[in-house]
């Protein structure tokens, strides 16, 4: 077998091994929680007698460990249960809340990762003059304030105050057509731009003044390249493995760290999907949204992984 | 020029001229905008409801896990997505009486135990079916049940009979009552086909709406009901969008993508109001926030110890910090103005010499612990702080916990001695003091044991004569205030708000936010 077969059906059993071991975490954290579901759906109206039936009704009078099993033998088979609070099937309903977040995710990162990158190429160009100061000064700014401040400092101005967009995604449906739906998201995905920008364009232009110490850069140079040529080609193909990790690392908060976002402009995505499930206890909807939460971040390391093991030739080629 | 502005007047009511274009005209007669604002919220309201056009809510308080089945109504919006399909047997008349709804008529025996309830002739539910008073029969049933999760189990405990009896329904209850129709106007006893045990969360009801698309805690969206037999319902569809954060609720509103919200934040609400296309609605309610002390445990089993807080706490300075003046004082009791047969009593005040007094005389020495949270009641914490200042005024040590929002309701409230909370207030006072202060009530959350206040309630429910039961409750008021474990400084307003885009408002509906939450069938799309 080649060795980079090996390495991926490593790295790739590892991941699901992860996975296992964050189910059992996700499981026990959700058990330590204060209150209980039947509790929490009642809230402050609820009677003891009610309380009882629920309780009764919901099974959460069986052992912690039996309720455990049986949920994980469920997923096994693609089941992930029915909510305890609506009765609805979690597959269907978590289904369109994931297809909203990728898509908030995908318009993001499609704006923000070929941006950071050309950011920082340009940053590495014009290094220590006042591009590159603007560049850093301004992507450091905006990563320091927190994203809910950003989210309502643009929702005031580009939407209460001048009306260019609409300050909240409350008119998104998810079978309008694209430009109707993009329209929708154009304050969300400028404010998460801002906030992943910086890691990613700091990351890149740190990576290629790092290559750019090399012999064969010199040489580049020596040859008469043009500048933006010698990073393009030389630079940034070698310095491809610490940026791809950042992005990875980005997209990954795109979709399981964007809760704040989607609350701020009242996005129907993933993440109020399950506050309000945790607020519930809602376990089933929880435990499966952690799951999904935990393979989108362990599979988009494991991507970062293989592409830098394809990207670079010692790992490629083991001694 | 009167004329012409009249005559302007009733176009732009109309809708045959804009707004816009109305602003425009009248200040070039020479009318300032403020006054042709006015003027124009004047003519439209004169014009009368105009029919058609979409309706947008922006509310709080919904979630992913609501349901449609409305025994499990819980918040704001699940009390409107009701409120669309279905209609209860009564409800709050605007001045806090109770009327028919789905019932034409009421009336009850000599002894008010046994009531009869004249069901509506000619309304059918949304799917077509005629209304029936077995229909009722069930509904009342399923919510009575034990098994069933409803939130007015509790209201319907008394009911030992129900039966139907040709268009009548015939309620026998076990003890009298004499505010038993109340308690049928419940949000949450939303007549359904065979009282909704084959179908609970189907929407089917007599409401002005049909709900067309329902996803909970983001939206539903209904048309009107064109076999509606009431007057309400004027928007030809109305959108209930789910906006749970404040600023992007009022945002929202401010860009005209809402027509209306609720829950308007007390600290913002005077610039929110400065808009000129939004006007602040504000209606006095008998919702309030409180510190309760368990009377039966250490050391507020000590009567002087409660007076002592009593006389501690400045319920002034709380009305203007923590509601910024949108509310009114407290008088340690749970009833106020709003409600039916309210006597007023002479004001506690903050008073640091009697409370010193009181503290003395009890012999308790030491630190009083007082445990709040953010979701006690919006701003607890910080009213927790200006308890704990006033207090150290008279010389008593107040320490305060910051417990977690998460289990506050199941871990704290009901459950510790001596913590902050809310009451939303109940439409009279038989139904507030027997969900929280009868001795045997399950939210008895001051744990007060009066026997004295046990038997005036009792016998209250059963007196029909009105002067001798205002007389009672204010008794019982009396009893509650001097001896109880409720420290109540201040009933908060409902803070709502409306663009210019609809019309129709009326200020000081008893009951729930938002004119009963009636406002999206008694308001109407202007242009």
């Amino acid at each position: 077998m080649s060795p980079v077969i090996r390495l991926l059906a490593q790295r790739i059993s590892l991941g699901l091994l992860l996975l296992f071991f964050v189910s059992v975490l996700i499981f026990a954290g959700t058990i330590i929680l204060p209150g209980d579901v039947a509790q929490s759906i009642l809230g402050q109206s609820a009677t003891p007698e009610a309380l009882a039936n629920l309780r009764r009704e919901m099974g959460l009078n069986d052992p912690p460990v039996q309720r455990y099993f049986a949920w994980l033998g469920g997923v096994l088979q693609g089941d992930l249960g029915t909510s305890l609070t609506s009765g609805r099937d979690i597959a269907s309903s978590m289904g369109s809340r994931l297809q909203n977040t990728l898509f908030l995710a995908f318009w993001a990162a499609l704006i923000s990762v070929p941006l950071a990158i050309f950011l920082g190429l340009l940053a590495v160009r014009y290094r220590d003059r006042w591009p590159d100061k603007l560049i850093s000064g301004v992507t450091l700014a905006s990563i320091s304030v927190p994203e809910f401040l950003i989210a309502y400092v643009v929702m005031f101005f580009l939407g209460v105050k001048f009306r260019l967009l609409n300050p909240t995604a409350i008119g998104f449906r998810p079978d309008a057509d694209i430009f109707a739906k993009l329209e929708m998201i154009a304050l969300p995905v400028l404010v998460l731009t801002l906030v992943i920008l910086a890691h990613m364009m700091r990351m890149t232009r740190a990576a290629i003044l790092n290559v750019m110490q090399s012999a064969y850069i010199e040489t580049a140079e020596l040859k008469g390249l043009t500048m933006f040529k010698i990073i393009w080609r030389h630079a940034f193909p070698n310095s491809i493995a610490p940026v791809v990790n950042v992005v990875m690392l980005n997209l990954a908060y795109l979709v399981v760290g964007v809760v704040v976002i989607e609350v701020v402009f009242v996005y129907p995505g993933m993440g109020q999907y399950l506050v309000d499930h945790v607020s519930k206890r809602d376990v089933p909807v929880v435990q499966a949204c952690g799951l999904v939460f935990a393979a989108v971040y362990i599979g988009l390391n494991l991507v970062a992984d293989i592409v830098s093991i394809l990207t670079n030739p010692r790992l490629r080629h083991p001694k | 020029m009167k004329n012409y502005l009249d005559y302007l007047k009733v176009n732009a009511a109309m809708g045959r001229i804009s707004r816009r274009e109305f602003m425009g005209r009248a200040a070039a007669v020479g009318v300032t905008a403020a006054a042709a604002n006015t003027m124009l919220a004047e003519a439209v309201h004169a014009a009368g409801p105009q029919k058609g056009g979409i309706m947008r809510l922006g509310l709080q308080g919904g979630s992913t896990t609501d349901s449609l089945d409305p025994a499990l109504a819980t918040n704001m919006v699940a009390l409107m997505a009701i409120r669309l399909w279905g209609e209860s047997l009564t409800e709050l008349a605007d001045d806090g009486s109770i009327q028919g709804k789905v019932a034409e008529s009421f009336s009850a025996s000599e002894d008010a135990k046994t009531w009869t309830f004249k069901i509506r002739e000619g309304i059918t539910f949304s799917n077509g079916k005629p209304v029936t008073a077995e229909d009722v029969v069930a509904t009342i049933e399923r919510h009575s049940d034990d098994e069933a999760k409803s939130g007015a189990l509790g209201l319907l405990r008394d009911i030992a009979d129900v039966r139907a009896d040709g268009d009548n329904v015939i309620v026998e209850l076990s003890s009298p009552n004499a505010d038993m129709p109340y308690m049928l106007g419940d949000y949450h006893l939303a007549i359904q086909p065979n009282g909704g045990k084959d179908a609970p969360d189907a929407a089917i009801g007599t409401g002005p709406y049909i709900i067309k698309e329902a996803e909970m805690g983001v939206r539903i969206i209904a048309e009107k009901n064109p076999d509606y037999w009431g007057d309400m319902g004027h928007a030809a569809e109305i959108e209930i969008l789910v906006i749970n954060d404040n600023t992007a609720r009022v945002a929202a509103l401010q860009s005209g993508q809402v027509d209306m919200i609720d829950r308007v934040p007390p600290r913002t609400a005077a610039r929110v109001a400065q808009a000129p296309n939004i006007t602040l609605r504000t209606s006095a309610g008998p919702g309030h926030y409180v510190f309760i002390m368990h009377c039966d445990k250490e050391p507020f089993d000590n009567n002087d110890v409660r007076m002592a807080l009593k006389y501690g706490i400045n319920r002034q300075e709380l009305v203007d910090k923590i509601l910024h003046g949108y509310g009114s004082i407290g008088n340690d009791t749970p009833i106020n103005a709003s409600y039916p047969l309210y006597t007023e009593f002479e004001q506690r005040e903050y008073d640091p010499d009697k409370a010193a007094f009181h503290m003395k005389k009890s012999g308790f020495e030491g630190s009083i612990l007082l445990r709040t949270s953010d979701n006690s009641f919006p701003g607890a914490p910080d009213a927790a702080a200006l308890f704990q200042e006033s207090c150290a005024g008279a010389g008593i040590d107040v320490e305060i916990k910051r417990e977690p929002n998460d289990g506050y309701w199941s871990e704290v409230w009901n459950a510790k001695p001596f913590c902050t909370s809310y009451w939303g207030g109940r439409p009279t006072q038989d139904q507030m003091f027997t969900t929280a202060y009868l001795s045997t009530a399950d939210w008895n959350d001051t744990r007060f044991e009066n026997e004295k206040f046990d038997q005036l309630l009792l016998a209250a429910r059963a007196e029909l004569d009105e002067a001798k039961r205002t007389q009672m409750y204010a008794d019982m008021g009396t009893l509650v205030r001097d001896e109880g474990g409720l420290i109540c400084p201040m009933f908060n307003d409902f803070l709502d708000a409306t663009t210019d885009r609809i019309a129709g408002w009326k200020d000081d509906v008893a009951g729930q936010p938002l004119m009963n939450a009636y406002a999206p069938f008694r308001m109407w799309v202007v242009s």
